[in-house]
C-alpha cells in the first residue's frame, strides 16, 4: 500500500530523508519512531504529496507521488492529523468535519452518516455545535482524527496523534487506533511514544534521516541487541563471580542474589554459565532470558546514527 | 481549476468571519464613513459658507466619489490577512493541502472569500452615497448628478481591478508575517497609490473622469495580473509548509 525507495529530500545542504526504503502492507499499522528533526514529519508530507522529494520514489496505494496527476488520487484515498491538529477554530465541531466531507464529494447523507458515527465513536456529539476553539487539546485531536476519516481513506497518516495529550486523551486516541485496525485501516503513525507503538503497530521503522531498522516489535527487540539472561542464586560471592569473569560474558552485572548478562544464543550459551556456576560452588534457583526492550533497541539505533 | 470547490472554501470562510469582530468592523467602518460623512460634510459646508457655487460641485463629488476606490483597496486587506494569516497562525491550511484541492483552487477561494463582502459592502455604501450626495446637491445643481458614466466606470470597473489587487498583495504579504496585524500594517501601503491619485486630481493634475478612471483602470488591471503570477508562485504547497514564515 506505501512503498518507498531511496526516497530522499534535502532542503538546500540539510538532508532531512536519506535514501528512505519501506514497505506497508494493506491493513498495516506501520509505527515510524525517531527522534525531532529525524525526518518523520518530512517523510509524511512527502507521502501525501505536500512537499516534493529531491530523489528516489513512492507509491501510495498504487499511485506515483511527484506525478501531477497522481497527486490529485493520492489526496483523494488518504486521510492526514498533522502534528499542529489545525481546526478551524471558529467554526464548530460539525461545520469542521462537514466542510471536509464537501471537499471529498461526500453525499449530504454520507458527511450526515459519517460525521454522527465518528463523532459519537469520539464523545463528541454532544459537542458537535460547540466552536472547535473552545475544545481542550484531546478534544481537538479526536476531531482531527474524525475529518481525517470523514471520506472513509484507504490509508490514514497520524503524526504524533498522542503528543501532549492527557493520560486518559491519549488512551482514548490509541484505542480509536485499535478500532481502525480492526477496519483494515492501513496506518502510517508517526510517533515518539514507545510504548504505544509497541502495543498499536504491526511493523516498526525507526528513522533518525536515515531508516536505521524495520521489523516487528518483537522482531527488533530481539534482533538489533539480543537477548539478557537474568539468574537467580542462593548466594551471589565472589567464587561465583570470578568463575563467570572468565567466561567473557557481555555486560556482567550482579545485583542481590541475581547475576545478569547480555546472550546471543541462550540455549548454548547460559549451560556453560550454569555449569561454571556449579563448579565455583553457587546454587542456582532460577534461569529467565528477557529481551532488551523497545526502548533500549531505539536508544541504541539513534545513538549510534547521532 | 473547479469553481464549485473555490467557493467551498470561501463559503467556510464566510462563515467564519461570523464570529471574528475584526472583519466585521474592517468591513463597515470605511464604507460606512464614506457613504454617511461625505454628504453631512458636503451638507455642512455648503451652509456654512452660504452654499457652493454649482459649478464646482461636479468636480467635487467626482473627488469624494474616488474614496470608494479608496475603500476598495483598503477594505480586503484586512479580510484577506484574517483569512490566510488566521488560517497560518491556527495552523490549519496543512490539513486543507492534503485534501484533492489544487493550489489554484485554494488561492480562488480565498480571494473571492475577500472581494465578495467588499464589493457587497463597497456597492452598498455607492448606494447610499450617492442618495445622500444627490440630496444635498440637488438644490444647486438642479438635477440629480448621480447615477452618471463616471461613478458607472468607478464602480463597475475601477473598483474591483483594486479590490483584486489589494487581495493579491495582501497573498503576497500573509506569506511573509506571521500576525494578522502586521500584514494589515503592511497593507496600508495600498493606501498610498490611491491617495496619490486623489491628491493630483485635488491638484488638478488629472481630472478623474470616465477616459483617466478607464486608464487608471487599465493600470491597475496590469498591475493585478503581474501580482497574480507573483501571488500565485507564493501560494504554492510547498512554499506554503516550507518557506511560508
Amino acid at each position: 500500500m506505501i512503498d518507498t525507495e531511496n526516497l530522499t529530500r534535502k532542503f538546500g545542504n540539510l538532508t532531512a530523508v536519506d535514501n528512505l526504503t519501506l514497505h506497508v502492507n494493506e491493513g498495516e499499522v506501520f509505527g515510524f519512531l525517531g527522534p525531532n528533526g529525524a525526518g518523520k514529519t518530512t517523510t509524511v508530507r512527502m507521502l501525501c504529496c505536500l512537499i516534493s522529494k529531491t530523489s528516489g520514489n513512492a507509491r501510495i496505494g498504487g499511485y506515483e507521488i511527484g506525478s501531477k496527476e497522481d497527486s490529485l488520487k493520492i489526496r483523494k484515498i488518504i486521510g492526514l492529523v498533522p502534528d499542529n491538529v489545525g481546526l478551524s477554530e471558529h467554526l464548530s465541531a460539525y461545520d469542521n468535519l462537514d466542510f471536509f466531507g464537501k471537499i471529498y464529494d461526500c453525499t449530504a447523507a454520507q458527511r450526515k452518516e459519517n460525521i454522527k458515527r465518528f463523532l459519537e465513536m469520539l464523545g463528541l456529539w454532544e459537542k458537535r455545535n460547540v466552536l472547535a476553539g473552545t475544545f481542550s487539546k484531546g478534544m481537538k485531536q479526536k476531531l482531527a482524527i474524525a475529518r481525517a476519516l470523514i471520506h472513509d481513506p484507504q490509508i490514514l497518516f497520524l503524526d504524533e496523534p498522542t503528543a501532549n495529550l492527557d493520560p486518559e486523551s491519549a488512551k482514548t486516541v490509541r484505542e480509536f487506533i485499535l478500532d481502525l485496525k480492526k477496519q483494515k485501516k492501513t496506518i502510517f503513525l508517526n510517533t515518539h511514544n514507545l510504548d504505544e507503538a509497541q502495543r498499536i503497530c504491526d511493523k516498526i521503522g525507526i528513522l533518525n534521516t536515515r531508516l536505521r531498522v524495520t521489523g516487528t516489535p518483537e522482531d527488533l527487540e530481539q534482533a538489533v541487541r539480543g537477548r539478557k539472561t537474568v539468574i537467580a542464586l542462593e548466594l551471589v560471592n565472589d567464587a561465583v563471580l570470578n568463575a563467570l569473569k572468565k567466561l567473557s560474558l557481555k555486560n556482567l552485572t550482579s545485583e542481590g542474589n541475581k547475576i545478569m548478562f547480555d546472550v546471543v544464543d541462550p540455549d548454548k550459551e547460559n549451560w556453560a554459565v550454569v555449569e561454571a556456576i556449579g563448579l565455583a560452588g553457587g546454587h542456582v534457583q532460577t534461569v529467565n532470558v528477557v529481551g532488551s526492550t523497545l526502548e533500549d533497541v531505539y536508544l541504541k539505533l539513534v545513538r549510534e546514527s547521532a | 481549476m473547479r469553481l464549485s470547490k473555490a467557493w467551498l472554501v470561501a463559503a467556510r470562510d464566510f462563515k467564519i468571519f461570523r464570529h471574528q469582530k475584526n472583519v466585521w468592523y474592517s468591513i463597515i467602518i470605511f464604507p460606512v464613513v464614506i457613504s454617511v460623512l461625505f454628504p453631512a460634510v458636503l451638507e455642512y459646508a455648503g451652509r456654512r459658507s452660504g452654499g457652493l457655487p454649482a459649478a464646482q460641485l461636479p468636480t467635487l463629488l467626482n473627488s469624494f466619489s474616488f474614496f470608494l476606490v479608496i475603500g476598495a483597496a483598503f477594505v480586503p486587506l484586512g479580510i484577506a490577512s484574517y483569512s490566510i494569516v488566521g488560517e497560518k497562525v491556527e495552523k490549519s491550511l496543512e490539513p486543507l493541502l492534503a485534501t484533492p484541492l489544487t493550489d489554484g483552487e485554494i488561492l480562488l477561494g480565498k480571494t473571492i472569500s475577500a472581494i465578495v463582502p467588499t464589493l457587497v459592502a463597497m456597492y452598498a455604501a455607492a448606494a447610499v452615497f450617492m442618495v445622500g450626495m444627490d440630496e444635498v446637491a440637488f438644490s444647486k445643481l438642479g438635477y440629480y448628478y448621480f447615477p452618471n458614466w463616471t461613478i458607472a466606470t468607478l464602480l463597475l470597473v475601477l473598483v474591483p481591478v483594486a479590490v483584486v489587487l489589494s487581495v493579491l498583495f495582501s497573498v503576497i504579504v500573509s506569506s511573509r508575517v506571521n500576525d494578522v496585524r502586521s500584514a494589515s500594517s503592511f497593507g496600508i501601503l495600498m493606501f498610498f497609490p490611491f491617495l496619490a491619485i486623489y491628491l493630483a486630481s485635488e491638484i488638478g493634475v488629472i481630472t478623474l473622469d470616465v477616459n483617466n478612471l478607464l486608464i487608471i483602470s487599465g493600470i491597475l488591471l496590469a498591475l493585478d495580473v503581474a501580482l497574480f503570477f507573483v501571488s500565485t508562485a507564493t501560494f504554492r504547497r510547498e512554499e506554503i509548509l516550507t518557506k511560508w514564515k
